[in-house]
């Protein structure tokens, strides 16, 4: 395998987590609801994902156990947000500090232990093409299932129905419900796809990136997901593009440390939580991008008048 | 029999209404309601692993208090609880959400290390009160950051400041391990300790020190400036009606300046007081999450500083808490830190009965309907 063929299978496991957390927030906020709890949802999924493949010895097992408990996590902030009307960037700060310190307390038996890898896809004869064969018929599953969940999600919002319906109560929660569209359910649908593609993110971690259980393991790519789906400007092309962008940012500082450049450790390991900001500046600074995608609603409870 | 079931299903339901007014009594109630919540689902949690609700119960949240030594532990721990949740309970107040105290925290530690790792010889009273101050500016000054590029560039400040933590860390970690690295340390990735002047004077038995003081006085002081000052007024219209504000003539941005520079300038000062204090150096981990528990303890206070000092030693407590549930009962201690998110939790559930009442209603369709119905 040649240098650059590694440095980008490299790139793209690094970006997939991202682009799959980044997908479901960026339907969430497209029906109007900010869900701050990324990072939470993410590393219950990452740590129940690795538990369920430590003890049945499936990575698919873990995949599913990884989704379903982003999904229970997400409704969790679904019940506080949609049903008891709480401040909805407290209740995902919420979420966040009670994912880590959940995860923590169930993962405390699974430090150290030998993980299970989710195997690469393996397609005879395409798979071993030269220079693309890896690279395009021989990832992860994952990786292909990130893809399609991006097509499906760009696909689903401008030319289905229940695209429109999710941008309107996105836009204007009051007009759609008159139009007699069920606003809360809407809601929370999304944020349960939201729930379930972070899991997804989470057990992508612990089950393919690193096989085993760390503590925190998430290190922060759920906020940096949430700032790409800003930097997106809620648009899933962009979107999948800047997560292979940040992909890249993060692999360049690991491969910089790696051939011992004269830089310190520590301020190649800061180039994602930099070019985050430098990112969420770039695209605020330009109104006009920024503000035309935005749903009008985000953010806002919405309590049906009876 | 079945047509009886559905009917009863289907007759009343629990509904959200939304209350005239905002309720006094719950907006005290709330928080106790949200306690004893997270009490007995703890409880639960514990029974669920196999061990002794009440004697686990009993040792994380009573134990704690037992012994003039734990009690001190306690305050040790809530005095930065405090200083920083009071920052942030203004912020909130605001409606401005400085989540980056953590970030704020280390390099108010930093710009305050300056003086004993580099200018180690001068030790005076003095050097105690510049320590301190610069702790607070370096505080101010990177929590200005956030408050900059929200004002000027309209980057959201959750987002940018939460970065900034990754980057505080990483800037810690690089300093202990390079630059100022104790060469006498045996290569520990720590600064060299701090002596005479460069720590703050201790009580009792040494471990009680003058930042718990800074802490109080801070939460009085703030308690004040909101209660009977104009700039407090001005902060509690700005973050509950913006547009009445706007109309007051009061400056959204300055707000978000103001609640920056104040909230990180305490947290950088809460910082420097566990390096110059508990600590007594440098080191890559110089706080157990302070930054992030502080915005627990700002709503669990209510977001009113005299509220904030309780909250903080409820906190407190849930760190001691779980050492000793550690120790005794072999639970991991990372039940500290979901504790503390579960009390979050329910205390924004039970928020919502201050502005909402709970109504059973009925939902039984007009009887002749039905009749016609079935």
């Amino acid at each position: 395998m040649s240098p650059y063929e590694a440095i980008l299978l490299t790139i793209i496991t690094a970006s997939t987590p991202l682009l799959l957390a980044a997908i479901g927030e960026l339907v969430v906020e497209r029906s109007g609801v900010l869900n701050l709890g990324i990072e939470g949802m993410m590393v219950m999924g990452a740590v129940c994902g690795f538990a369920a493949a430590h003890v049945t010895g499936s990575a698919w097992l873990g995949v599913i156990a990884a989704t379903f408990a982003g999904i229970a996590t997400s409704l969790l902030f679904g019940l506080l947000t949609q049903t008891l009307m709480t401040n909805q960037v407290a209740t995902g700060l919420a979420i966040t500090l009670l994912g880590l310190g959940l995860s923590g307390l169930i993962g405390s038996g699974f430090v150290g232990l030998p993980g299970v890898k989710l195997a690469n896809v393996s397609i005879p004869w395409l798979s071993d093409l030269p220079y693309v064969g890896r690279l395009i018929f021989g990832q992860d599953p994952l990786v292909y299932v990130s893809i399609a969940l991006t097509a499906a999600v760009a696909y689903t919002l401008n030319h289905t129905r229940m695209g429109l319906i999710i941008r309107a109560v996105g836009q204007n929660h009051a007009s759609a419900h008159a139009l007699g569209y069920r606003v809360v359910a809407v809601r929370y649908a999304c944020i349960a796809f939201g729930g379930a593609t972070s899991g997804l993110a989470g057990a992508y971690l612990s089950l393919v990136y690193t096989p085993q259980w760390i503590e925190n393991m998430t290190a922060g790519r759920g906020w940096i997901a949430l700032a790409l789906v800003v930097f997106s400007t809620w648009l899933p092309g962009r979107l999948a593009a800047g997560a292979y962008l940040f992909g890249g940012v993060w692999i360049l500082g690991l491969y910089a440390q790696g051939m011992g450049v004269g830089i310190p450790s520590q301020l190649l390991s800061s180039l994602p939580y930099v070019a985050t900001i430098l990112a969420l500046v770039i695209i605020s600074t330009n109104r006009r991008l920024s503000l035309i995608n935005t749903p009008a609603s985000l953010g806002q409870g919405f309590v049906p008048d009876r | 029999m079945n047509k009886l079931r559905k009917q009863l299903e289907l007759n009343v339901q629990l509904i959200l209404e939304k209350r005239p007014q905002s309720s006094g009594l719950m907006n005290l109630f709330s928080p106790l309601l949200a306690i004893v919540l997270t009490i007995v689902v703890g409880g639960l949690i514990f029974a669920a692993m196999g061990k002794p609700p009440l004697t686990a119960l009993y040792l994380y949240f009573i134990d704690p208090l037992t012994s003039w030594w734990s009690v001190e532990e306690v305050l040790v721990k809530a005095g930065p609880l405090v200083l920083i949740g009071v920052g942030l309970a203004v912020c909130f107040k605001a409606n401005v959400w400085n989540i980056g105290a953590e970030g704020q925290l280390t390099v108010g530690a930093l710009m305050g290390a300056i003086i004993p790792i580099l200018w180690g010889e001068w030790q005076s009273p003095f050097a105690l009160v510049a320590m301190l101050c610069l702790g607070a500016l370096g505080g101010a000054l990177f929590a200005l950051i956030p408050a900059w590029l929200k004002t000027h560039f309209g980057v959201n400040e959750i987002l940018t400041s939460l970065m900034l933590v990754y980057i505080a860390q990483l800037l810690l970690d690089w300093f202990v391990r390079g630059p100022w690295k104790d060469p006498n340390g045996y290569n520990f990735p720590k600064s060299v300790s701090f002596e005479g002047w460069h720590l703050l004077p201790m009580w009792g038995d040494g471990r009680m020190h003058f930042g718990l003081l800074v802490s109080l006085v801070a939460a009085l002081v703030l308690f004040w400036i909101m209660r009977h000052t104009l700039k407090g007024f001005e902060i509690n219209v700005v973050g509950s009606a913006p547009r009445a504000g706007a109309f007051a003539g009061f400056s959204q941005t300055k707000m978000v300046w103001f609640c920056f520079a104040l909230s990180g300038g305490l947290a950088g000062l809460a910082g420097l007081i566990e390096v110059a204090g508990p600590i007594g150096q440098l080191q890559p981990q110089i706080s157990p999450n302070y930054g992030f528990t502080a915005i627990i303890v700002a709503f669990l206070g209510r977001l009113n500083p005299l509220g904030v000092i309780f909250a903080g030693i409820l906190l407190a407590i849930s760190y001691i808490g779980g050492e000793g549930i550690q120790i005794e009962l072999g639970i991991s201690s990372k039940i500290t830190q979901m504790f503390q998110g579960m009390l979050l939790f329910f205390i924004l559930m039970c928020d919502t009965l201050i502005l909402y009442r709970l109504k059973w209603i009925s939902t039984k369709p007009n009887q002749s309907t039905t009749g016609h119905a079935s």
